[in-house]
């Protein structure tokens, strides 16, 4: 065959794109294959697809949708961990004239894919994955505003991860730092599919983030069940919703950024380009104008859940609650004013730098008003030391370091100093592990009960715990003491043996939190081999306050038999107090959205469009393209998107509940 | 049973007048306002009728700014009360978002341009 | 809604609704595009901000002086707002219940639209000939961009014109094609708010330069 037709067909795609020669490549992809078999062929087996696809993939049901993210976080964490181990192994080994193991070519794919998938792909499915649980239940709906857009959303976002682990065994990833700023983005430095799979990967991510953004607002403002005021909302809604509207204000940017920067790749055009009037700073301006809201966009749904946690395991209501909000509220607008202090030394002089310096100061003070509010509603209360508590305590100490170091790094003159060097590795860790990760997991271990109807193993909970806090300090402070002493970022080799001990602790540290993600994993499997033991049947097991813990563990699909209405900020407390009687007598249909492929179909076609675009087959590209606007339209034919569950299928739940609560007591 | 209750509420909906539809005249109004605030413009820059270019750009943004209220009143039906408020609301946010990233960006990569600019314009600094 | 939230009568809270209405189909659908307008809005910001910090970087070559034709501009721009009154006599009809007269409203509001796009492209024809690509400047690259997302924007308004055309003759004036093309009114007229931008930061202030 001519070599025309061989890229007409398969554009620059060729035997030479597998990594055959990479040998740490080839064994794990040799891992996932065999894993992979094997987990395709017990579906098989077990003749599970068809209950996956019914049940699982098709759902509009926000309950699975938020289940569905938490397992791709979870997922994408193992990957994105295993680079942060393989960084720290590299930068432990390589003193002294060694090279460590890993070619620079490859460690560089390495660092940029860890930061690319620690956020996009493991922070953020993780606290939408808790949005979409969550919110619905606390205020009283039934489902979100768009079920079929969540659905479709998810799908995206998986589609996003796909491309970015294809990246590791088709081609290469990205070798430009989890941003990609030009101009080594730029196709004459970065000719290779690297930056091509990190541009569609997050593209492709970024439209289900912004829908499901758009979605998740909707649903707060015109779904709340009746009573629930804006000011009565529980205070993880209050902070989705503010997280939400960071979504959709800031992903728009990020869309555009990267857009330009295709069209400088692809087409030509000069925007971030060094000649012909392009300016690379521009890019760096923009893409910071979507990141640093990001990281808010992160840490509010965490401030949120630590809200929850605090005031359910004190036995109190929340301290502060109308402070709480305004932070939150503050908080967002204020993230929006900050972004060039991750561009301090870029040059724009001493107005520009200070203005930035002193709204990030700023900011401390709402969240510091936060940490009082957590540190009140403890006090004097009846503190129960369950995991999601600990984690919460974790965090607060934890976060209030990484914050001062924050504060720190916002002072222009010190930035100058510490920019880009391992102190603002440690910084932003300090403050997305202490925040980000432990609220995650505080929240996955307050409402995995209410989930799957089980409780979480607290040994094996507590050991995860443990081995997390210790290692994350283990594996961070030595960089705080590495960046004060000059020590840059993305550094493969080193010169100076002086440094070795700390890069061999931060080592140890990451070991540490390796076994702590390792005990997290037995954490799930033991507590579904003793589900029957864990068993919580009154859908309360933490004696909680908001709407989530009045219906059962797990919910039905229609959350609520009758919607709730609410008097009180703590809704289910009040309900609690004044002697609710949950009704036996007088169930309806309930109208609820049917399931759709669509989703999944749609999300397809827009993942292979990318891969067609990244290795230039314009043919799949176009396909793809064309049948994603047939089915999008085709969809829009079918006005039948919803259905009555019967009064009867009602009846049977509600009453199999009845018997598990009678048994209970 | 169930779509009656569905026909029912689409119609208060019609009647409530929740969301804000317009009428001939004002669409007509808001139509002959946008031409004519399209039309000064155009015929401000093109016969360059004002004595210098800087007045004219105020003179045609503030048109521009005008015109973009006419259509959101007259076509969009924007108003306080639609969806609760939100719409508005919405509305408000983003335009906040929009005048802080644009000017915020004009103003950074202004005083990048004018603090990083090649030596023959520096040399006039000393 | 006239749900009753009080106690009742006997002075008990009241923790459920034991009669409720479901929400009427579409409830969220209004708020929830206009807030993916506004989302749509923040895109046009950041082209606009890249055009206001990029687009005075002629690097030597044609400036808008050399290119933009106003009165063509011009004519453009009344297809645009022609577009716009007869989309709001679309639904002016539409409320009226009068099928076939939406109908024609709606093809005459597309037909506009594709004599919107059709100027544009032969614009950029034009300037691409003379040697004005999006490849030649940063100006270029931001004013090919600016304006041709906004084109874009108007192509997807027209496939989905069409498609609204189709599904009114297919099945009526039913709430949910009312709801669709009320939608579609928002997208409109809010293409036409960027619009004014557009001609305003661009053309305008660009020949002024």
């Amino acid at each position: 065959m001519s070599p025309d037709f061989l890229k007409l067909i398969f554009g620059r795609l060729g035997l030479d794109s597998l990594p055959l020669h990479e040998p740490i490549l080839v064994g794990t992809f040799a891992m996932v294959a065999l894993g992979g078999i094997t987990l395709l062929a017990g579906l098989t087996y077990f003749r599970l697809w068809g209950y996956l696809w019914r049940e699982w993939f098709t759902t509009v049901d926000h309950k699975r949708i938020g289940i569905m993210y938490m397992i791709l976080g979870i997922v994408m964490l193992l990957r994105g961990f295993a680079d942060a181990l393989m960084m720290r192994a590299q930068q432990a080994l390589a003193f002294g004239g060694s090279d460590g193991f890993l070619p620079s070519h490859h460690y560089d794919q390495v660092f940029t894919a860890h930061g690319v998938i620690m956020i996009f792909f493991v922070a953020m499915p993780l606290v939408t994955g808790l949005m979409n649980y969550v919110v619905p239940l606390q205020i009283g709906a039934r489902d979100v505003s768009f079920p079929f857009l969540n659905n479709f959303s998810f799908w995206m976002t998986v589609g996003g991860a796909v491309l970015v682990m294809a990246s590791l065994f088709i081609g290469e990833f990205a070798r430009t730092g989890w941003l990609a700023y030009p101009p080594l983005s730029n196709i004459g430095y970065s000719p290779d599919v690297g930056v091509d799979y990190y541009i569609w990967a997050l593209q492709v991510a970024g439209v289900g983030t912004t829908l499901s953004g758009i979605n998740l607002i909707c649903t707060i403002v015109k779904l709340r069940c009746p009573g629930m005021t804006m000011m009565k909302m529980p205070v993880f809604t209050w902070t989705s919703l503010c997280t939400n509207v960071l979504i959709v204000a800031s992903f728009p940017v990020l869309t555009v950024v990267l857009a330009l920067l295709s069209l400088d790749r692809y087409v030509g055009t000069n925007f971030f380009t060094n000649d012909f009037g392009g300016s690379p700073m521009m890019y760096v301006n923009l893409i910071w104008i979507w990141g640093h809201p990001e990281v808010y966009i992160l840490v509010l749904p965490a401030f949120g859940i630590f809200s929850e946690v605090t005031s359910t395991f004190s036995g109190k209501r929340l301290f502060g609650y109308t402070s709480m909000v305004y932070a939150t509220v503050v908080i967002t607008i204020l993230s929006y004013l900050v972004w060039l202090h991750h561009f301090f030394t870029m040059g724009s002089g001493a107005s520009v730098n200070s203005f930035f310096g002193i709204t990030t100061m700023i900011i401390s003070i709402p969240t510091g008003a936060k940490m009082f509010n957590w540190l009140f509603t403890m006090y004097r209360g009846r503190i129960r030391f369950e995991l999601p508590m600990m984690w919460t305590i974790a965090f607060m100490l934890t976060f209030v370091l990484g914050g001062m170091t924050g504060v720190l790094l916002a002072v222009p003159p010190a930035d100058f100093v510490l920019h880009n060097s391992l102190f603002l590795i440690a910084h932003f860790h300090n403050v997305i592990i202490g925040g980000v990760v432990f609220g995650a997991f505080a929240g996955i271990n307050y409402w995995f009960p209410k989930a799957f109807g089980f409780n979480l193993d607290v040994f094996w909970g507590k050991l995860s715990f443990w081995f997390w806090v210790v290692g994350f300090y283990l594996a961070f402070m030595p960089l705080y003491v590495l960046g004060l002493m000059g020590v840059t970022r993305r550094l493969r080799v080193f010169d100076d043996p002086s440094l070795q001990i700390w890069f061999v602790i931060a080592a140890i540290g990451a070991g540490l939190v390796f076994l702590g993600i390792l005990s997290m994993l037995m954490q799930f499997a033991v507590s579904f081999l003793k589900r029957e033991q864990l068993k919580d049947v009154t859908g309360d097991p933490w004696d909680a306050r908001t709407l989530e813990w009045a219906t059962s563990s797990p919910p039905p699909d229609y959350n609520f038999a009758f919607t709730p209405v609410v008097h009180d900020n703590d809704a289910w407390w009040d309900m609690k107090k004044r002697g609710y009687q949950r009704p036996l007598t007088g169930f309806k249909p309930i109208h609820m959205p049917s399931s759709t492929g669509t989703g999944i179909i749609l999300a397809g076609f827009a993942t292979a469009m990318g891969f067609g675009l990244i290795w230039y087959i314009w043919w799949l590209a176009a396909a793809s393209f064309f049948a994603m606007l047939a089915v999008g339209i085709g969809h829009t034919f079918n006005y039948h998107r919803d259905f009555d569950i019967p009064a009867d299928d009602v009846v049977r739940a509600e009453d199999a509940r009845t018997k598990l609560l009678v048994g209970a007591k | 049973m169930n779509t009656d209750i569905h026909a029912a509420h689409a119609d208060d909906h019609h009647h409530g007048g929740s969301h804000a539809h317009g009428t001939f005249s004002t669409y007509m109004l808001g139509f002959v306002l946008s031409v004519v605030l399209t039309a000064i413009p155009f015929w401000l820059v093109m016969s360059g009728a004002l004595p210098s270019k800087q007045i004219t750009a105020l003179v045609i943004m503030a048109f521009a700014v005008v015109q973009i209220v006419v259509h959101m009143i007259y076509f969009l039906h924007m108003n306080t009360t639609s969806e609760n408020g939100w719409s508005m609301m919405a509305l408000i946010f983003t335009i906040v978002m929009v005048v802080i990233a644009l000017s915020g960006s004009l103003w950074v990569m202004n005083h990048l341009n004018s603090n990083m600019m090649p030596i023959h314009q520096m040399s006039g600094m000393k | 809604m006239t749900i009753a939230v009080n106690p009742s009568q006997a002075g008990e809270p009241v923790f459920y609704l034991a009669d409720e209405h479901p929400h009427p189909e579409g409830y969220s659908t209004s708020l929830g595009f206009w807030i993916y307008l506004m989302s749509d809005c923040l895109i046009f910001a950041m082209l606009f901000a890249t055009f206001g910090v990029l687009g005075a970087n002629y690097a030597a070559g044609p400036a808008p002086k050399d290119l933009f034709e106003l009165p063509l501009v011009a004519v453009n721009t009344s297809m645009l707002l022609l577009s716009s009154i007869t989309y709001g006599f679309a639904m002016l009809t539409m409320q009226q219940n009068k099928i076939a007269q939406t109908q024609m409203w709606l093809a005459i509001t597309g037909l506009f639209g594709l004599a919107f796009i059709g100027i544009e492209l032969s614009e950029f024809a034009h300037m691409i000939h003379e040697g004005a690509t999006p490849q030649r400047s940063a100006f270029l690259s931001a004013f090919f961009t600016l304006v041709g997302t906004h084109g874009l924007h108007v192509s997807c308004g027209l496939i989905w014109l069409v498609t609204l055309m189709v599904q009114v003759w297919k099945f009526g004036l039913i709430e949910a094609n009312r709801r669709r093309l009320m939608c579609l009114s928002m997208f409109w007229h809010f293409l036409d708010v960027v619009w004014i931008g557009v001609f305003t930061f661009v053309y305008l202030l660009g020949v002024l330069r």
